[in-house]
Formats: structure tokens, C-alpha cells, sequence
């Protein structure tokens, strides 16, 4: 439980980390609040040679509201997003999905940029993320470009950032006070969703919804959403949501249950979103 | 006011809440100045010929001052199996040598020497192991056929066998008769403090071992053995220890190795391995594949059950071996039944060896026979708890024998079971389910009833007996030696009150002191909830002894008759009757002369704690999850010495309980892989998934110490697995549902109602 030797550098500005990723190339790896990356280092299922340190710059925290948009530095810690007034009152389902994750700890150390570059399939913020059709924002050696987060999550752990580029700010449409949902199934409340489902009705009149752990990447539920863009009723929409899912069978659930537990978790993501009934909380739950 | 009896804020929390305890890793003891690190190198294939073992470019990494294997070990013997009957083909290498076999993920192979610690993580990498895979042997079903064998010299995996098979005709005259199939899952015992070891050789000759344990006295006599030392040069010290839960009975093979190192190379050596090291290397508990046959009337009456157990006992077969013998006397638990039969076959598989885990043997026990209850209440259509009502053993005060053998001290398993449902509100939460089934309610309630009986005290290597010292000091302060191992219990707090009730010296003047050979040479160590009715008897024993050694001495210093003497609680000392604080103080004669007694007690038998508990589930039948809502339970274990201790005792049992009815399970691929080696897969309970407890008090003391206390620290597990178990399953009977196996995952509860479904509906469509 120790990891290999490693490098570590620490950086207090972008440039300095883009510079820093450019000289110790693809053997360095981002650390920002490292509750992905330090468990996989010290099972030694990766060995980066180089670690450059972004939890320390200011420039990367933020949670503000951009025009129509609501923008988020990459090291926001996921408490930060959770107690966030502009993100409450622009974005509720991002906070409430950040109170969701992990434990106190993790939610204190962890940061969306950091979720979002890990790219794992089980991942809450990012299906949150992929649900409000939001905008990954990556610096370079060549400068700023933006991503839509349709095309950032590629596969198993990788993405659209090319090499020496890292995630500096999510962006998200302001949603208000219309209706969202994030219905997580976990063993225990701490753990990773065993499949999870994110619904929100987005400002064009859409409804975005997302899935984690149905596949390789979190993945959007294009059939459930072009559904209800035809008037389909909620229950006839979320019987399609295993569509374009390829779920794997673990000892936490088979991809039977899963493929079960997405078409339910859609189904009742999408009424709670429309208002027809109460979330199904650990709370709600025990009461 | 007697002080017994009374809520005494445990006096070991301060340090342990604070800057910490210091567990053998944290010890910086001068003798180990300087100590090197040993890692070791572990298989990663679960059975197969190991083909070659290169270290010479680990020997060569940086920090490295030694690296040994199979070669390297001179006359260092094979550590035999732990218990007289087993063959010895069983035995353990300390390394696995090239043509030799591993027989588990975690097998030792080599072991690195480094100046740090990290260095030996890095170093370990580079020893090359080359295994040629065998098929692995992963369930007690595969080890049975024999059609690959883990130890050739054995010639069978069929490790022991215990009791004959059922007459055919045992069942014969039971007008119904349920069957069934259940497993009693693999569980990991997963002690926050991970294994530990440290030991340093003196120029005496002597060694010197740290190590997290239950009993040092058990362990050095292992370590002593395995190493073919002298038990006098042996040193044994069990610094504090943050659980162990049955797993660290005795010594692990590590802890010799460790020793053994030390002396190899004239330096100091320190052990302490990873959680993945931890969730493969050390004992695991449970693991037995049950059948439960149960036979009676229709008017809820048994008159007949079985049960056939097969145990796994892991790679190496340790203790987990015999625990089955307690599985099968404690088979009929608190149930008058004619006729019980119990057997067990126990083998050997490519799995972590199995050892106590809380319980030990008995939560199998009553688990099994709790199912069997509410198969047979099912059957028959009767309610669970009346069902048990009717079977239960009378209410007794005089030690009864029952049909398995064992001999009951005292019990009233009725009025347990009354006073759980009460607090329950047992006829409330049936009606409360029938409107949610009416209902058809997307989340429905599920009440599971189990009453257990369970023996705590039993000989565990040590007899009945423990034994203590207490020693008064001229600064009117006290110590007590104890021959019991806390690693969380609280014994700290409770011998000192044991010893305050009798001296009057106040608890925080009262030093309990443990786990070091050199000063406590002999004792039977914590395990099989048997500290306070035995180690801690021995305290008020040596209490009540030193007052008598006192009474003379004070006699003779007051010029007065020994018998007009009596304790002066409020002055800590003797005083003549009726005069309080004009006599003599412990204090004043310790002065005088040392005031020590050294004493051994011996219980009568066994106790025989029981109780009953009431579990409600809320279960979500679409996606099948089950949440626990409420737990109520009588856990009796006679009398209480302090009821905070007691009840966090309680508390810990019942959520590890739980743990196993609804999440916990060690799982291994095909190829016997480990699939649970991380807390991030393997799921142990946590305050996020538990209600909180509702402890109804109830205490039948026992005839068998004169504090007449029971064990209580494996009581909570035993009562609330089959509890909570039968709570989920009862949530979804309606739906069609008779059984659902531990860890009653959501996935097995969604499957169970999916396939009672369809076999409804199919035979819907033939009638």
C-alpha cells in the first residue's frame, strides 16, 4: 500500500502546470485532490513517474455564473459545489449530486475537474454533468479549448484531453428551478452507485438524463430522452434506457440487475423530475 | 452504593480518543532501534507448482540487506497443523519452495529485509515467483469430489468428520417436514488494526516480540514451539490491540517468522502488513454450506431437525476445523426438540484458512435453526414467534442437558422472547405489514424474530480458569495483572471496579495491566466471551483474598480481633465496626509490607447467555433493497457489571450481525482469486446503514461465578443475523418468497421475488 517512487512538483498556476506537464510529459499525471488517483498509485494499477500538484491554485476555484451558464473552476472540492449558493440556486442538481458522493472526507478533498478527468464509469458528478449536456473546458500547450462533455468521455478511464492538457472549468446551463433527480443505488450509502441515473429538464425544453455504471463511461440515455421528445410517457421512456448500455457483471450485480436497475432508476428519476413523487433517499427510504 | 452495576466511563477512552493508544506499530521502544522491515512476498495464484523464485535483482534494490526464501531457511521446520487429530500433510512451510505448492492467494514465497518500509514494497516487486497453475479447489462441493487434491500426502481434502448420519427413518413420524438448503457465508473479521509484529533478540539470549494478539500467553507458547525455542527466552508482549474479533487468537505464522529474521540477521525486525495483505492473510470466520431438515406437526409442535454442516476450512486447516462441534452442540439452541442430529465434514479448499470469528461456531448454529423455524412456521402457516413459543426449553433456574449434549446453566427463553416483542410492538408492525400488502405498496415491511441461546466461557485452551494479581502500593494507588487480552473490550475500567468494589480505592487509582509474559506468565487471553466471567472473577477473587491478607495485618497493627474488623469503603481501608476512618488504611499497610495476592479462578462450567431479537426491514421491492429500520433486542447475559460497557458490547455485536445478513461476503473468482481484498469491494456495516438500537434489559445470573455474569460479546452478532435475515425474507413472503441466502443483497432479493413469481405463475397456469 505504498505506491512506486514518484516525482512531485507543485504548481500555483495553470501555466505553470501545462509548462510542467509539457517537460515531464505522458509519465506525469495531475494530482488534485487525489481521492481517485492515490488509491490506484498505492495498489501500484498506476505508476505515474511525475506527480504536478493543481490542488494549490487559486485560479481554479470558483463557482460562478457566466451569462447563461454556470462556471466551475476544475478544483472545486465536490463541499465547495454541495454548499455553493450560485450553484444551489442555478444548479441544484450538481450540488445535490456532490453531497452524494463518497464521504465527508472524499467530498472535502475531492474536485470536479479531478472527477471528471478520471473518467470513471461509476462516477456521480460526471453523470450529472452528462445529463445537463454541460461543457469541459481543457488548457494546453496550445491554449483553451472547450469540449462538449458528449464527446470528453471517450472509454474505460480515457478521454478527449490530448496529451499535456488538463481540465481547468465545467460549464453548465442554468437550470434554475426546474426539475432534476439523482437517483443513486448503492449497497451503503458511501459506496459507489451499483447504477446510477441523473434527470434534468434543461433550458431548451429538453430532459437530460445520464447513466453511471452501464458501461464502459458514464453514458447519456439518448433513447430515453428522444422518447420523451416524442411525447412518450415517462414509463414507456425508461423501458428504453438500457439502450446503447453494455453493463458488466461484477459480484456487486449482474448485468441483468443492472439493466433492471436502470429502467427503474430512470423511470423514477424522470417523476421525481416531473414532480409526480418524492426521491427515494436513504431517508425517505427508512421513514 | 455499590459501584457495580453503575454506568463507569470506560478510563482507557482518553488516551484512545486522543493522541491515540500505541499499537505494535506505532511502538517506538528503544530495543528496536534501528529494526529493519520485512515484506513479504505472497502468491498470487491460489493453487499451483511454483517452477522458480529469482531474488537476485530484488537483492540488489535499494535498502535492501537480505531477501529469503525456500532456500534459505535451514532447519526451520514446516509449522503443523494446530490440532492433534489433523494430519500432518497438512502442514504449513514458513516459504513456499520451488516444487513445493501454494495453497492461497497470500501463500508465503519470500520475505525482504529493507532499511525502510517503502523499500520493501518496491523491492518485493522485483523478487520473479514463476507458478504453473492447478486447478483451484474454491468450494467445500469441489473439495468434496476429491477430483483434485491439495495435498497429495494427505490424498484427500476431506480434513475431519464429525458425528454419524441421520436413521432414515428419523423423520418418519413428522406430519410435515421442511427441507432446505443454506449457506453461512465466508466473512472477513477485518480488525482496523491490521497484523503486526515486531522482535528483537537481547544479548541475554532472550527475544523480545511485539505483536497484535488475544492472548499473549497462547502465543508465545506457538511462537516458542514453531521455532523450536525455549519458552524462557521467549518475551511476549501484546501492545494495545484495535480488534481482533476471534482472528487473532494465538500466533500467526508471520509473527514467528518476524522472530526468526530478527535473529537471522542480528537486527531488530518490524512487521506490519497492508489491508489487501490483511483481507487474504488473516483468518476468516463462518464458512459453512448447511442443510436444515426440520420435522413436526401442523399444530406448530417439532419433533425432529437435523443438521448436516460442511465446513470450509481454507488452505491450512486451523481452529475453524472443530468450530463446527460447537455449531452441532449448540444445534437445538433454546428448543425442546425429541430428537436432534447434528454432523459436520470439514475440507480443505484454496481459500484464506478459517478461523473463530464472533461467535464461533454458534451463530451457525443458531442461524440454521432460526431458518429451519421460520421454514417450518411458513409451512404450516403460523406466526414465527408463536411457532418458537411452543417449542421453547420451560423456564429453568437448575442446570438442564440438553439432546446435543450441552448443559444449560440458567434460562427463561419465553420471557426473553415476550419482552422483545413488546418493545417491538410485535401485533402493531404485523398490521402495519398487512396494510402496506394490502396496499401493495412499493415498499413493504419485513419482521424477522430470532431467539438464541449461545455458550460463552467454554474451554478454549485454558480451561475454565484465569488469573489475577492485585497489589496495593504504599501510595495507596493498585494494580492488577490480569491473564485476559482487551483489544477493545474495556477491561481497564471494569477489573478496576471488580477491585474498587471490595478496597474502595477509587477506579482511577486502580492500574489493569496485560498482555506481558515476563509478568503475567499464565493466561487463557480474551476470546469466547470469557474475560469477565472468568478473568474478571478472578479479580473480585484477589480482591476479596487481599482483604483477608489485610485483616490479619491490620488486626494485629489495632490490637483488635481480625473478626471486628471490616472494610471502610470511604477510607480505603479496615476500620473496626462502627467506627469508620479511625483504622487503618490499604495505603499504611502496604507501607509496611508488600499487600499482593496472586489468584486463580475457576468457573464452574460454561454459561449459557441467550436472548431473543426482533428485526424490521423496509424492503423496496422493485429493486429488492432492504433497509433496516429497527432493532430491538434482550441480549441477557446475567448480571451487569457495567451497563455502558455492556451495551456498547451490544451494540458492536448487533451491527457486525448485520453486516452478515445483508452485506458482508468474501468471494473468490473460479480460479480462486480473491474478489473482496479492499474495503472498496469487501462491504463491513457501517452508522450509515444501521438504525439505532433499542436495548431492552433483561438479566438471569448465572450459578456458575459468584458475579454471576454471562458472555456478552459475541451475543449481539449471534441474535441479529438470523433476525435481520428473516426480517428480508419476511418483507417479500407475500410475494412468494421462503428463503433468501446471507448476504441478502438487493440483486438476491429482486431475484428471489422475480423466480417465486414465475414458479407462482407457472403453476397458475397448470392448475
Amino acid at each position: 500500500m505504498i505506491p512506486s517512487p514518484f516525482e512531485y512538483v507543485r504548481v500555483s498556476t495553470v501555466d505553470e502546470a501545462v509548462a510542467a506537464l509539457a517537460e515531464h510529459g505522458e509519465d506525469a499525471k495531475i494530482l488534485a485532490g487525489g481521492h481517485s488517483l492515490l488509491p490506484i498509485m498505492k495498489l501500484r494499477l498506476a505508476v505515474p513517474s511525475v506527480l504536478i500538484d493543481i490542488s494549490g491554485v487559486p485560479e481554479l476555484s470558483y463557482v460562478r455564473v457566466e451569462g447563461d451558464e454556470v462556471a466551475i473552476g476544475a478544483t472545486t472540492r465536490h463541499h465547495e459545489l454541495e454548499k455553493s449558493e450560485v450553484a444551489q440556486a442555478e444548479v441544484p442538481l450538481l450540488p445535490h449530486v456532490a453531497s452524494r458522493v463518497g464521504d465527508p472526507q472524499v467530498r472535502h478533498k475531492g474536485t470536479l475537474g479531478g472527477t471528471v478527468a478520471h473518467c470513471d464509469p461509476a462516477s456521480d458528478l460526471p453523470t450529472a454533468l452528462l445529463a445537463l449536456g454541460a461543457t469541459v473546458v481543457v488548457q494546453g500547450p496550445s491554449g483553451r479549448r472547450s469540449i462538449p462533455i458528449t464527446e470528453f468521455f471517450l472509454g474505460f478511464f480515457e478521454t478527449a484531453m490530448e496529451e499535456g492538457e488538463l481540465v481547468v472549468e465545467l460549464r453548465v446551463p442554468r437550470t434554475g428551478s426546474a426539475g432534476w433527480a439523482y437517483e443513486k443505488f448503492t449497497r451503503r450509502e458511501n459506496d459507489w452507485p451499483i447504477v446510477a441515473a441523473a434527470a434534468v429538464h434543461l433550458p431548451d425544453g429538453s430532459t437530460g438524463v445520464a447513466l453511471a455504471n452501464m458501461g464502459g463511461v458514464v453514458l447519456r440515455a439518448s433513447a430515453v430522452e428522444a422518447a420523451l421528445a416524442e411525447g412518450k410517457s415517462i414509463e414507456e421512456a425508461a423501458e428504453l434506457a438500457t439502450e446503447g448500455t453494455s453493463p458488466s457483471s461484477d459480484m456487486h450485480a449482474d448485468a441483468e440487475y443492472r439493466s433492471h436497475l436502470a429502467r427503474l432508476l430512470t423511470r423514477r428519476a424522470l417523476k421525481v423530475a416531473a414532480g409526480e413523487t418524492e426521491a427515494s433517499t436513504a431517508e425517505s427510504t427508512a421513514a | 452504593m455499590s459501584i457495580l452495576g453503575t454506568r463507569v466511563v470506560r478510563t482507557e477512552d482518553p488516551l484512545f480518543l486522543t493522541r491515540g493508544a500505541v499499537y505494535t506499530d506505532d511502538l517506538t521502544d528503544e530495543r528496536l532501534t534501528g529494526a529493519l522491515h520485512a515484506t513479504f512476498v505472497r502468491s498470487d495464484v491460489a493453487h499451483g507448482t511454483v517452477t522458480s523464485v529469482d531474488a537476485s535483482a530484488a537483492r540488489e534494490a535499494p535498502g535492501v540487506v537480505a531477501v529469503y526464501t525456500a532456500e534459505d531457511l535451514g532447519d526451520l521446520q514446516p509449522v503443523p497443523p494446530p490440532l492433534p487429530f489433523l494430519d500432518a500433510g497438512f502442514s504449513r512451510p514458513w516459504l513456499v519452495p520451488v516444487g513445493g505448492r501454494v495453497h492461497f492467494v497470500g501463500d508465503l514465497v519470500a520475505v525482504v529485509l529493507t532499511e525502510e518500509r517503502y523499500q520493501g514494497e518496491d523491492a518485493a516487486e522485483q523478487v520473479v515467483v514463476d507458478i504453473d497453475p492447478l486447478p483451484a479447489v474454491v468450494t467445500t462441493k469441489a473439495a468434496a469430489t476429491d477430483e483434485v487434491v491439495l495435498f497429495p500426502e494427505v490424498g484427500t481434502n476431506k480434513v475431519a468428520a464429525f458425528g454419524e448420519p441421520a436413521p432414515e427413518d428419523f423423520f418418519a413420524d413428522c406430519e410435515v417436514v421442511v427441507r432446505r438448503e443454506i449457506v453461512n457465508q465466508r466473512v472477513a473479521a477485518a480488525p482496523l488494526e491490521t497484523r503486526a509484529a515486531s522482535a528483537a533478540w537481547g544479548e541475554d539470549g532472550r527475544v523480545t516480540i511485539w505483536c497484535t494478539n488475544q492472548g499473549a500467553q497462547q502465543a508465545k507458547g506457538q511462537i516458542a514451539g514453531w521455532l523450536g525455542l525455549d519458552p524462557a527466552l521467549v518475551h511476549l508482549i501484546t501492545p494495545d490491540v484495535g480488534g481482533g474479533f476471534g482472528a487473532k487468537i494465538g500466533a500467526d505464522q508471520e509473527y514467528a517468522f518476524v522472530a526468526w529474521l530478527a535473529q537471522q540477521v542480528g537486527r531488530p525486525v518490524r512487521w506490519s502488513e497492508s489491508r489487501s495483505e490483511n483481507m487474504t492473510g488473516m483468518l476468516q470466520g463462518r464458512a459453512q454450506d448447511q442443510v436444515v431438515t426440520i420435522g413436526g406437526s401442523r399444530d406448530g409442535k417439532v419433533t425432529a431437525y437435523s443438521l448436516e454442516v460442511t465446513q470450509d476450512c481454507g488452505a491450512y486447516p486451523r481452529i475453524g476445523t472443530v468450530l463446527p462441534t460447537l455449531t452441532m452442540l449448540m444445534a437445538a439452541a433454546v428448543y425442546d426438540i425429541p430428537k436432534v442430529h447434528a454432523q459436520a465434514t470439514c475440507y480443505a479448499t484454496n481459500g484464506t484458512s478459517i478461523g473463530a470469528y464472533r461467535g464461533a461456531g454458534r451463530p451457525e448454529a443458531t442461524a440454521a435453526v432460526e431458518r429451519a423455524m421460520d421454514l417450518f412456521a411458513a409451512e404450516i402457516g403460523m406466526d414465527p414467534a408463536e411457532v418458537r413459543r411452543i417449542n421453547f426449553i420451560p423456564t429453568f433456574t437448575e442446570p438442564v442437558q440438553t439432546a446435543s449434549g450441552a448443559t444449560y446453566d440458567s434460562g427463561d427463553y419465553e420471557a426473553a422472547l415476550d419482552r422483545v416483542l413488546e418493545a417491538a410492538g410485535y401485533a402493531e408492525l404485523r398490521a402495519e405489514q398487512a396494510r402496506r400488502r394490502e396496499r401493495g405498496d412499493v415498499r413493504q415491511l419485513g419482521i424477522g424474530v430470532s431467539a438464541y441461546v449461545e455458550i460463552t466461557g467454554a474451554d478454549s485452551g485454558h480451561g475454565t480458569s484465569e488469573n489475577a494479581e492485585l497489589e496495593v502500593h504504599p501510595d495507596g494507588t493498585a494494580t492488577v495483572l490480569t491473564g485476559t487480552s482487551p483489544h477493545g473490550q474495556g477491561h481497564a475500567t471494569t477489573w478496576a471496579m471488580l477491585a474498587s468494589e471490595q478496597l474502595g480505592i477509587p477506579v482511577e487509582k486502580i492500574t489493569v495491566l496485560h498482555g506481558d509474559t515476563d509478568r503475567i506468565p499464565d493466561g487463557g487471553g480474551t476470546m469466547g466471551s470469557r474475560s469477565l466471567q472468568q478473568g474478571g472473577a478472578a479479580v473480585h477473587q484477589a480482591a476479596v483474598e487481599l482483604v483477608e491478607v489485610a485483616r490479619k495485618r491490620a488486626a494485629e497493627l489495632l490490637e483488635a480481633n481480625p473478626d471486628d474488623l471490616e472494610v471502610d469503603l470511604a477510607n480505603a481501608g479496615l476500620s473496626v465496626k462502627g467506627t469508620p476512618g479511625v483504622g487503618v488504611t490499604w495505603a499504611q499497610l502496604a507501607a509496611d509490607e508488600q499487600l499482593i495476592v496472586q489468584t486463580t479462578f475457576t468457573a464452574n462450567a460454561p454459561t449459557f447467555p441467550f436472548g431473543a431479537h426482533v428485526a424490521v426491514v423496509m424492503t423496496d421491492v422493485e429493486s429488492g433493497k432492504a433497509v433496516v429500520t429497527r432493532l430491538v433486542t434482550v441480549d441477557d447475559a446475567g448480571t451487569i457489571i457495567n451497563p455502558l460497557l455492556a451495551e456498547g458490547q451490544r451494540h458492536g455485536g448487533i451491527a457486525q450481525g448485520v453486516g452478515q445478513a445483508l452485506l458482508e461476503e468474501i468471494l473468490y473468482d473460479e480460479d480462486g482469486n480473491p474478489q473482496t481484498s479492499t474495503f472498496a469491494d469487501y462491504p463491513f456495516v457501517s452508522a450509515t446503514e444501521l438504525p439505532s438500537f433499542e436495548l431492552v434489559e433483561m438479566a438471569t445470573p448465572t450459578p456458575m461465578n459468584p458475579l454471576g455474569a454471562k458472555g456478552i460479546g459475541e451475543a449481539g452478532t449471534i441474535g441479529s443475523t438470523p433476525a435481520v435475515q428473516s426480517a428480508v425474507v419476511d418483507s417479500v413472503a407475500h410475494l412468494g418468497v421462503r428463503h433468501v441466502d446471507m448476504p441478502a443483497t438487493s440483486m438476491r432479493v429482486w431475484r428471489a421475488i422475480r423466480e417465486a413469481q414465475n414458479s407462482g405463475a407457472q403453476k397458475g397456469s397448470t392448475n
